[in-house]
């Protein structure tokens, strides 16, 4: 498959996405109207009378029928706009982008330190089965799945900055007397180093630390697993016999022939677990302090903040779509037999 | 120096989205002296109170940023903690005020050489157009204005540039201190009519993001959902300077969190604490903990008279003979709050409000009131609480629903999501138990009535309906406190109170607020947000 031929196959893939994508818009409309509770009663505040409620409802747009307020809805959408978010008053498009990033920013981090700890830790106890570091494999993963999120946060803001004092203050994604490098991804780490300011980049960086990891140790099991499993799959199978029986290296065994075998599964499952870290990691955002997206979408949710819910949504569809893509791709790298159109 | 540059370069109320690309805080930040470090739990969702939507803690934007007419004058309580003197105002904005000999109008001179950020001075016209908008928006501020008697923009005129007249619908009691309340604060109006547009003449959207006032303190920076910063206006005329330059307010969702910053010292100030937490700072020593009463509020349980059992007056009597009061305050609000309970006489002695209920737990008595009232064998009832308020909430409920089975009542607990708590308690009224915790801005019993105890009032979830209590409340509600009629009758409307108890209430709560040991000058509001204009930092 030459390069021409693959990014045919890339748009196609864009292409197969569109409809996936207008199913969410309407399914995402239709749901945050059925949802109960009455925004409009909700932003009028405590003290409202029935006149100020029926105002907002109007500014609101909530007046319209259903059919009426989707087409606005799409309209809006085909402009870009977003609409405005009534609980936090700005634009979600404005909220998205600049949350999106702290969100992404984490997560990636957490994935990074899952996978250096999880992919040897699943490859050693797969060669070695039922010895110590196969227990201790288990052990880790174990604790991991089993401490719920907020607790292993709560304990490490305990030990690393209360008791230690090693850590910065858990205070969000900058210490206080920072303030935001220049906004060009929005990744503080990468724009800091984009302006060349060290000091920033450092500071940031040991914001992510805590929740990076915190975030992490929930996600190493099913990476560990995955891998472990993988490897004593593939460890047993035919062609790594003949491998050994050929008295290839054991480690060109192992790293060549092997794990790149074994790779598919634990890229499908790292996709997975990618997704799901990055709108579930409310109670990260909560600990920390993190201005990031979970929290924003279920407080959006709770008062039926109508535009903010669907924004989110689409936005996690979209982002979705395109990790998808990137595994596929990916896994064409990895093993010339899968092509992107399988 | 890119900091030092940032210092002189600073403009006036700079939005977030101007703020120049700099580093670190200026130097002083760093050191932190004179800089405050506030945490709390939610911050604004707009620089406008006046918006739509404009959530609870973006009342502290009108009450640090903007001035307002007239302020309250403060009063130390016996904790040494300085509380508003509702009763008294001072002077904010306008220098002095008169009440006209036929009291029909209030004449207010303005503050001369008080000036905007900007350097526009502040005139008659601001509030003029401020006062226009307050009432023309609809929505919350219209209702609050309408509170105090102001409601149409007729009523205010502004004869030069430091005369402001306006003319009283009728007299009442409410009309003054309600300019005191972080509504009708005055605006730029020159800077805000400029960013005005046919669709929008009040400029809401300019004004949402980008205040335009004259206040305390300027806003240096807003990134919403994470950080307000306040930096001091140092030509403010309308008040004493403010004791620190910079306050910056960091939004910290986990309690938790939030109490860990306090103690490990970088925070100064932390909000919005469970009880649990403030007792134990409290009893630790290290730090100081301000538990002022919420003034006119109260934690109650409503009983739906729309619910059969609970039409019946001795049902409802013998309800609140079977509330563990003790151990509520003790388990569900750790203390931090006054006794409502144990009242010594069924008629009250005094106006104050709100006062001890002639109630306490007596099981026998209950059980005697609900055979009289022909429930010998009790009922089932839901008991409603909002899920927002969980922290105290639950443990009370599982504890009335443990106490209320001991005279046969059955209890089933049922939890109701912030969003849906509005329209099921109060709009539709359904709910035939339930957990209230309203409180008034206003400080009178006739005003507490009127929004709980009316019929047919938003916050009469209860259905009660008392045509005696109706026209008490309105006899007292304009009434001068000072007339001689007013005690007499409030004593009337709260022995009816005692006796009726669609409203059981159980205590009134504290706002807690705790400080490090060098922050002094917290000051308590009716509207519990900070007011960052009377906070010193003593750096040793």
């Amino acid at each position: 498959m030459d390069g021409n031929d693959k990014l045919k196959m890339i748009l196609g893939r864009l292409l197969q996405a569109i409809p996936s994508i207008i199913g969410i818009v309407i399914v995402t409309f239709v749901l945050t109207r059925a949802l109960p509770g009455d925004p409009a009663v909700y932003f009028a505040g405590p003290a409202a009378d029935e006149k100020s409620i029926q105002e907002i409802r109007v500014s609101l747009g909530l007046d319209k029928s259903w059919p009426e307020q989707f087409w606005i809805y799409i309209t809006d959408l085909a402009t870009g706009n977003l609409g405005v978010s009534v609980s936090t008053g700005l634009p979600v498009a404005e909220e998205l982008t600049r949350r999106l990033p702290a969100s992404l920013e984490l997560t990636f981090l957490a994935l990074l330190f899952s996978l250096a700890v999880a992919l040897p830790l699943g490859v050693a106890a797969a060669t070695r089965p039922n010895t110590w570091v196969d227990q201790l494999c288990r052990v880790v993963v174990t604790a991991g799945v089993s401490l719920p999120v907020f607790f292993t946060g709560l304990f490490m803001v305990y030990l690393f900055y209360y008791i230690l004092g090693v850590a910065p203050p858990p205070l969000g994604r900058l210490d206080i007397i920072f303030l935001s490098p220049p906004p060009i991804t929005n990744f503080y780490t990468i724009d800091a180093l984009l302006d060349g300011d060290f000091e920033t980049f450092g500071a940031a960086l040991a914001q992510l630390i805590l929740p990076a990891i915190t975030l992490g140790i929930f996600t190493l099991a099913p990476l560990a697993r995955m891998t472990r499993a993988a490897m004593l799959q593939v460890l047993s199978s035919d062609f790594i016999r003949t491998a050994r029986a050929s008295g290839l290296r054991r480690s060109t065994v192992l790293y060549v022939y092997a794990f790149r075998n074994a790779l598919l599964p634990i890229l499908t499952t790292l996709g997975m677990v990618f997704s799901f870290m990055l709108g579930s990691n409310v109670l990260v955002e909560k600990v920390f302090a993190w201005p990031g997206i979970g929290s924003f979408a279920i407080e959006a949710l709770i008062v039926s903040d109508y535009a903010a819910v669907q924004g989110f949504v689409l936005a996690m569809a979209i982002l979705y779509v395109l990790l998808n893509l990137t595994i596929d791709i990916a896994y064409t790298l990895i093993d010339p037999r899968v092509g992107l159109d399988g | 120096m890119r900091r030092r540059d940032f210092l002189k370069t600073m403009g006036i109320a700079a939005g977030a989205s101007t703020i120049p690309f700099l580093k670190f805080m200026p130097a002083e930040a760093a050191g932190r002296d004179g800089t405050l470090v506030v945490v709390t739990g939610n911050g604004p969702n707009s620089m406008d109170i006046q918006r739509k939507g404009t959530n609870r803690p973006s009342y502290q934007i009108a009450v640090n940023l903007y001035d307002r007419l007239v302020g309250y004058s403060t009063k130390k309580l016996e904790n040494g903690t300085l509380m508003y003197d509702y009763t008294s105002l001072e002077p904010e904005a306008a220098e002095s005020w008169t009440i006209a000999p036929d009291g029909k109008s209030i004449t207010f001179k303005m503050r001369k050489g008080a000036t905007f950020w900007d350097g526009t001075p502040i005139t008659a016209q601001d509030v003029k157009w401020s006062f226009d908008r307050a009432v023309s928006l609809g929505g919350f501020p219209t209702v609050q204005m309408k509170a105090g008697s102001l409601e149409k923009p007729e009523q205010f005129e502004a004869v030069d540039d430091e005369t402001f007249v306006i003319k009283l619908l009728r007299p009442s009691k409410l009309t003054l201190p309600d300019l005191g309340v972080p509504v009708p604060i005055i605006f730029n109006s020159t800077l805000a009519k400029k960013n005005a547009t046919a669709d929008d003449p009040w400029a809401t959207e300019y004004l949402h993001r980008t205040p335009a006032g004259g206040g305390a303190f300027m806003l240096e920076r807003w990134d919403p959902g994470q950080q307000t910063v306040y930096k001091r206006f140092d030509g403010w005329k309308n008040g004493t300077l403010p004791g620190v330059e910079r306050v910056i307010i960091r939004q910290v969702p986990s309690a938790s969190t939030r109490r860990a910053l306090l103690e490990r010292g970088d925070a100064d100030v932390s909000l919005d604490l469970p009880p649990k937490d403030f007792a134990e700072l409290s009893a630790s020593g290290k730090f100081s903990i301000s538990g002022v009463p919420i003034e006119n509020s109260m934690t109650a349980i409503g009983l739906n008279l729309n619910f059969e059992p609970f039409a019946n007056k001795l049902v409802r009597q013998a309800i609140a003979y079977s509330v563990p009061y003790d151990q509520i305050f003790k388990q569900a609000a750790f203390e931090r709050g006054i006794p409502m309970w144990g009242g010594k006489s069924k008629t009250p002695a005094t106006i104050e409000w709100p006062q001890p209920f002639p109630y306490d737990t007596d099981y026998d008595k209950a059980k005697d009131l609900l055979k009289e009232a022909g429930y010998a064998n009790g009922f089932d009832v839901p008991l409603s609480f909002n899920l927002g308020l969980a922290q105290w909430s639950e443990p009370m409920s599982l504890l009335l629903q443990e106490s209320l089975g001991k005279v046969g009542v059955n209890v089933t607990i049922d939890k109701i999501p912030g969003a849906n708590w509005r329209t099921a308690a109060l709009v539709e009224k359904k709910l035939p138990m339930h957990i209230k915790n309203f409180g008034g801005w206003l400080n009178y019993p006739d005003y507490y009535s009127f929004w709980v105890y009316e019929k047919g009032r938003l916050f009469n979830s209860m259905n009660y309906d008392n045509p005696k209590v109706q026209e008490l409340t309105n006899a007292t509600l304009h009434m001068e406190v000072d007339n001689p009629e007013y005690a007499p009758k409030i004593k009337e409307l709260i022995g009816i109170f005692f006796d009726d108890v669609p409203l059981i209430p159980v205590y009134q709560p504290y706002l807690d607020v705790a400080m490090q040991k060098d922050v002094t000058g917290y000051k308590y509001y009716a509207h519990r947000q900070l007011d960052c204009r009377l906070f010193t930092k003593v750096t040793s």
